[in-house]
């Protein structure tokens, strides 16, 4: 065993890497899940973004593009499940399960011509001063732009459900939607958007793995990050710093057990690496249950349909 | 009473009227082959690998005479008994399946379909209708070795186990006692992500690897996500597994161990159709030709490029078995004495290390 192999500054460095698509795709079903709506779509949202951001990339040879696009495909795909949803009023749960599929099989198609190529890389931002601070400077202030977007997003995000009147409205609507509907706000409408803010974010998510983390396409490359970052939001009890924690806490330890297994450390490295998917199936399993939810903090009219009555 | 007769006739009716069919699917001219896949055909390596030596059979073989039909993305387990009874149950007469987790669903369905043929890819449990088939992958690693040992700077080699079975152990031991031999300093340090592809786990042990100072990577998983992550990093090489991943050439890329199930496929679906079929343990090698060697690049030097062929050679004609003897265990205690080859049964079932490597095999 050897720890002095394992550089913190690389681990560090790495762990940021490796959150930011959990990350994305979590703040983004945190917003879904705020405005009332349960959308389980999120892995099929993730991989549809990863090819739709690595074809567009490809095809125009800029990842700002990519990014671009793959947040428009998230979005267009996540507006079925709010037609289903929304408009047909039909099963969260099911539709969400549907929309995962259904992205996993539409990527593939989409993906057919793209097994292979290589993706132009993603500039990384060389901050003058800043990333010449030791230590902290590589391990915060060297990395791609995305990494800084995805933490822009969580402060944006936790501004506007805080602070602003868009956010109380949005939060209105989760709560009790029939009291949100009576003061005149439009449900649907409130709930589209936020669906819609998801899939894009599911998007970015998606293409970060496609274009940065990995960065090549492979079929089923999401491997369940979608999930984790599902799991995330209710790890995180709906707070959009905590989101950021938790996705720096679940990739943390993706790194840390590589880092630790090369390193020749004597560990159950296969309890580490299951970690994030038992977290995972218990807060599923907590969410699952009426009460667990409430304790937890959960928008109370979450999952439920609304239907304007009169 | 009447009930009872109604249900015999009903049966009846039903035999007669899928008879007509089941003779033509059997009694017909093709030959329908099942293929049940791990990944997706478009992996870049070991599904892929499988897809195109299926593919190659089919030509050989022609489609008038064989019909294929395959499923992607099987997961291994209880599902695949699903996959492949869905295959035997629409009339296919042989049914290969590629993945090791596969080996107790392939047994069970076998057991239910007497009639059909089954093969099983990298494992050891047969029937009277199972055969097993797999690759002598050890003697492609032996080159690895040799190339890896001389290329590194670092002494560091990463190896990319996917999961701890006596395939992946046999490729790590042969990697490993190659490189030492021409390279006594070398170090492996070997990461396990427990999955056959997971391009973004295959991406972060790459990175983690080369963070800890490997400048060779060797993968053990199927997908060109540890090559990407080589090129990225630009002073490491890396190596094609399962399928040439010759778009990565000439480096970090600089050569390959290439499944060529090809001509398996070919005379196994061949004995079917010719009635001749029988359970068989097949491990071929490089002198077959079921392990290729993808082109040794420019990236190396001549003279580690001509020790490799050479060896290669020398495996070919049978002159050279990668475990010869003196070897000894991890622990320090006898395996092999001077001159002594592995027996195939120690090979198959090889659970431990050889001396010299660091870390526990997960149990």
């Amino acid at each position: 065993m050897d720890l002095s192999a394992i550089n913190p500054v690389l681990l560090l460095a790495s762990l940021m890497v490796a959150a930011t698509p959990i990350l994305l795709g979590g703040i983004g079903e945190l917003v879904v899940e705020k405005s009332g709506v349960l959308n389980l779509g999120v892995e099929g949202m993730m991989i549809t973004g990863a090819i739709a951001g690595f074809a567009a990339t490809i095809e125009t040879g800029s990842p700002a593009l990519g990014f671009l696009i793959a947040a428009v495909a998230g979005a267009a795909l996540s507006m079925l499940f709010a037609l289903l949803t929304q408009y047909a009023l039909a099963n969260q749960v099911a539709s969400g399960l549907a929309l995962t599929l259904f992205g996993l099989g539409l990527s593939s198609l989409m993906g057919q011509g793209y097994v292979g190529l290589k993706p132009p890389s993603t500039p990384k931002l060389d901050i003058p001063l800043l990333s010449d601070i030791p230590f902290l400077g590589p391990v915060l202030f060297q990395h791609d732009p995305m990494v800084y977007i995805g933490i822009a997003i969580v402060a944006a995000t936790w501004a506007t459900l805080k602070y602003s009147r868009v956010g109380l409205v949005l939060r209105a609507v989760g709560e009790n939607h029939d009291a949100a509907h009576a003061l005149g706000y439009k449900v649907r409408l409130v709930r589209c958007a936020a669906i819609g803010f998801g899939g894009a974010m599911a998007g970015l998510g998606g293409a970060y793995l496609s274009l940065v983390r990995v960065p090549q396409w492979t079929e089923g490359m999401t491997a369940g990050a979608g999930w984790i970052a599902l799991a995330l939001v209710v790890f995180a009890s709906w707070k959009p710093w905590r989101v950021m924690v938790g996705a720096y806490l679940f990739g943390g330890i993706t790194v840390l057990q590589l880092n630790l297994q090369a390193a020749g450390v004597k560990i159950p490295v296969e309890y580490l690496s299951m970690s994030p998917y038992i977290i995972t199936i218990i807060v599923l399993v907590i969410m699952s249950s009426g009460r667990g939810k409430a304790a937890l903090g959960a928008p109370a009219s979450m999952g439920r349909i609304f239907h304007a009555t009169g | 009473m009447q009930k009872r007769t109604l249900l015999k006739g009903a049966v009846a009716a039903l035999a007669l009227a899928a008879s007509p069919a089941f003779a033509e699917s059997h009694g017909g001219e093709k030959t329908k082959v099942g293929f049940v896949y791990v990944g997706p055909i478009t992996d870049g390596g070991w599904t892929q690998g499988h897809h195109h030596s299926a593919t190659e059979m089919l030509k050989e073989l022609g489609e008038d005479n064989v019909e294929m039909v395959y499923q992607e993305n099987v997961a291994e387990g209880p599902d695949s008994e699903r996959v492949m009874t869905q295959m035997a149950l629409d009339g296919a007469d042989i049914i290969f399946t590629t993945s090791f987790g596969f080996m107790d669903p392939t047994i069970n369905v076998a057991a239910k379909f007497p009639d059909v043929k089954f093969e099983h890819a990298t494992g050891y449990k047969t029937a009277p209708n199972v055969s097993v088939y797999s690759a002598r992958f050890y003697e492609g690693r032996a080159i690895q070795g040799t190339i890896a040992g001389q290329m590194t700077k670092s002494n560091v080699v990463g190896y990319i186990g996917s999961v701890p079975i006596p395939e992946v152990i046999r490729g790590i031991n042969s990697a490993y006692i190659h490189a030492k031999k021409v390279n006594p300093d070398v170090q492996f340090k070997i990461v396990w992500i427990y999955d056959w592809l997971d391009p973004a786990k295959e991406a972060d042990a790459a990175k983690v690897l080369i963070e800890q100072g490997a400048d060779v990577i060797l993968q053990h998983t199927d997908s060109t996500a540890p090559l990407a992550i080589a090129k990225e990093a630009g002073n490491v090489i890396g190596f094609g597994q399962a399928s040439d991943m010759y778009e990565y050439a000439p480096s970090p890329r600089v050569s390959s161990i290439i499944d060529n199930w090809a001509p398996y496929y070919t005379a196994r679906v061949k004995a079917v159709m010719d009635g001749t079929w029988e359970t068989t343990n097949t491990w071929d090698g490089i002198g077959p030709g079921m392990v290729g060697i993808g082109e040794i690049t420019d990236a190396v030097p001549a003279d580690v490029k001509a020790q490799a062929e050479e060896m290669k050679a020398a495996i070919a004609a049978g002159t050279y078995h990668p475990f010869t003897g003196p070897l000894k265990k991890q622990d320090g205690s006898d395996w092999l004495a001077e001159g002594e080859v592995a027996d195939d049964g120690t090979l198959a079932g090889m659970n431990f290390y050889v001396e010299g490597i660091e870390g526990d095999i997960p149990q």
